[in-house]
């Protein structure tokens, strides 16, 4: 299997993206996996974006699409702000972004998961899949990785989570996606919103549950041996 | 920000459908007009969405269900927010009933297949105005027409037989009801995007009320399915 690695095939994230509503704000969580045909270009990007303080979107599908609609709607948003002095709402922001996603439906090819938390409705989660649909959930997924998701949200979720409950039944859930999707690796990272603010956290591989015919990492087959280092003196 | 008719650019543009709703049914009856439909977004095979809407009331006098692309039947929503918004601006007391908005929806999906750039769905616009009942269809290439009971997608060809049989004029509400319920069982079975989510909704001289979504009962135990291939054994 000798593939020729296309370095100039356009960089899509493949990716595993989940957006959650819990009582109190959202919590977002991706993988961090961009690749460019089979090569991984990044194993450690960032596709949770500000778009305000308070709202956050979870990218996916192609890599610029998605980044280049992103800068646009933190620009609307600014001058929104400062329009209406005062933060924008979830809805405006979600609003945004389908109408860039609707309106160049044509050119562009990215799935959109918006969250953030606003004073009038508190945590909202809005799915902006291709086309430029909007639809307001409870929780969203998107993404390559979401196919191996579907059952497991349709047995996992319920309404009124905590804080914690929430962010580790998304950790959870990305983690699940990677260990099936080739497209989707790399670390886990979430972002919870509430009305106190945004937490960022971060989850590399040594810190999520093992899976199915997962086996536990070492430095080296030498330690599970437990024979004593050679040339010791 | 580049909107999808630019004409310079492109020489062909039709597009294809990304999230997308299954069957609208609706028939006449006594009071006026009942619609009904799934509550489900499909993205290709996946049955992706379980709680979309897609019965919605417009002005005071109609109701409108769609089928096919939903971002494009969102699209068509926001125009007729503002057709009646400016209908009301008039205040004139004259109010756009459902002949005129079936009209509007008309020529908006005909010019748009015009253009090659169609909006992808099929509509049900149904509604009553000053006694007079109306129910008409228009669908993406702009074929538009009026009757006693309509259906989109696959329920032309799996309920407007049962609907051609058993519908008569004077239904009741309740018969309505029972004989929507029927075309709709009958999309569950068959129909691989059909969700088992319904929404009823109807419409009378008082208004449109939207009925709270349920989901249908289903019958499996033929003796038939048990055992299908017994009296031919090694079938299947």
């Amino acid at each position: 299997m000798d593939q020729k690695m296309d370095f100039n095939a356009p960089h899509s994230m493949g990716t595993t993206i989940i957006g959650v509503t819990y009582n109190g704000g959202v919590v977002l969580g991706a993988d961090s996996r961009t690749s460019t045909g089979v090569y991984v270009a990044n194993r450690a990007s960032d596709k949770i974006t500000k778009l305000t303080d308070n709202v956050y979107v979870c990218r996916s599908g192609s890599a610029a699409d998605s980044q280049v609609v992103s800068d646009y709607v933190t620009y609307f948003l600014h001058q929104h702000t400062i329009q209406l002095g005062q933060p924008a709402t979830v809805k405006v922001a979600a609003n945004l972004v389908r109408l860039l996603s609707y309106n160049n439906k044509n050119f562009l090819e990215t799935g959109l998961i918006v969250g953030g938390w606003d004073k009038y409705e508190g945590g909202q989660i809005y799915g902006v899949p291709l086309g430029g649909t909007i639809v307001q959930q409870p929780f969203a997924i998107g993404g390559s990785g979401s196919s191996y998701l579907y059952g497991f949200f349709d047995q996992a979720w319920k309404e009124g989570m905590t804080k914690e409950e929430a962010e580790d039944l998304v950790k959870k859930a990305v983690s699940l996606a990677i260990a099936r999707d080739g497209a989707s690796g790399g670390v886990v990272r979430t972002v919870i919103i509430n009305s106190e603010g945004v937490t960022r956290n971060f989850y590399p591989g040594d810190q999520l549950p093992l899976w199915h015919e997962e086996l536990e990492p070492h430095n080296s087959l030498l330690d599970i041996l437990g024979a004593p280092e050679p040339m010791n003196i | 920000m580049a909107s999808n008719s630019d004409s310079v650019s492109d020489t062909q543009r039709t597009l294809y459908p990304y999230v997308t709703g299954t069957s609208v049914v609706a028939l006449k009856y006594k009071d006026g007009i009942l619609m009904a439909a799934d509550m489900g977004g499909s993205y290709g095979s996946t049955l992706r969405y379980k709680s979309i809407d897609r019965l919605r009331p417009i002005g005071k006098h109609s109701l409108l269900g769609a089928s096919g692309e939903i971002s494009d039947f969102q699209e068509i929503l926001r125009y007729l927010d503002e057709l009646i918004l400016y209908d009301n601006m008039w205040d004139d007391g004259n109010s756009l009933g459902p002949k005129e908005v079936h009209n509007y929806l008309t020529r908006v999906m005909y010019n748009r297949r015009n253009k090659f750039n169609p909006l992808w769905n099929a509509l049900v616009l149904g509604g009553v105005k000053n006694g007079q009942k109306y129910l008409g269809m228009v669908n993406m290439i702009g074929i538009n027409f009026e009757d006693n009971h309509v259906a989109t997608g696959l329920g032309n060809h799996l309920t407007r037989p049962i609907l051609r049989d058993e519908w008569h004029e004077n239904l009741t509400f309740e018969e309505g009801v029972k004989l929507l319920e029927k075309c709709m069982r009958v999309l569950l079975y068959r129909d691989r995007s059909a969700v088992n989510k319904i929404q009823i909704s109807k419409i009378t001289e008082e208004g449109a009320t939207l009925f709270p979504p349920y989901s249908l009962k289903t019958y499996w135990e033929f003796a038939a399915f048990k055992n299908p291939t017994v009296g031919a054994e090694g079938s299947w």
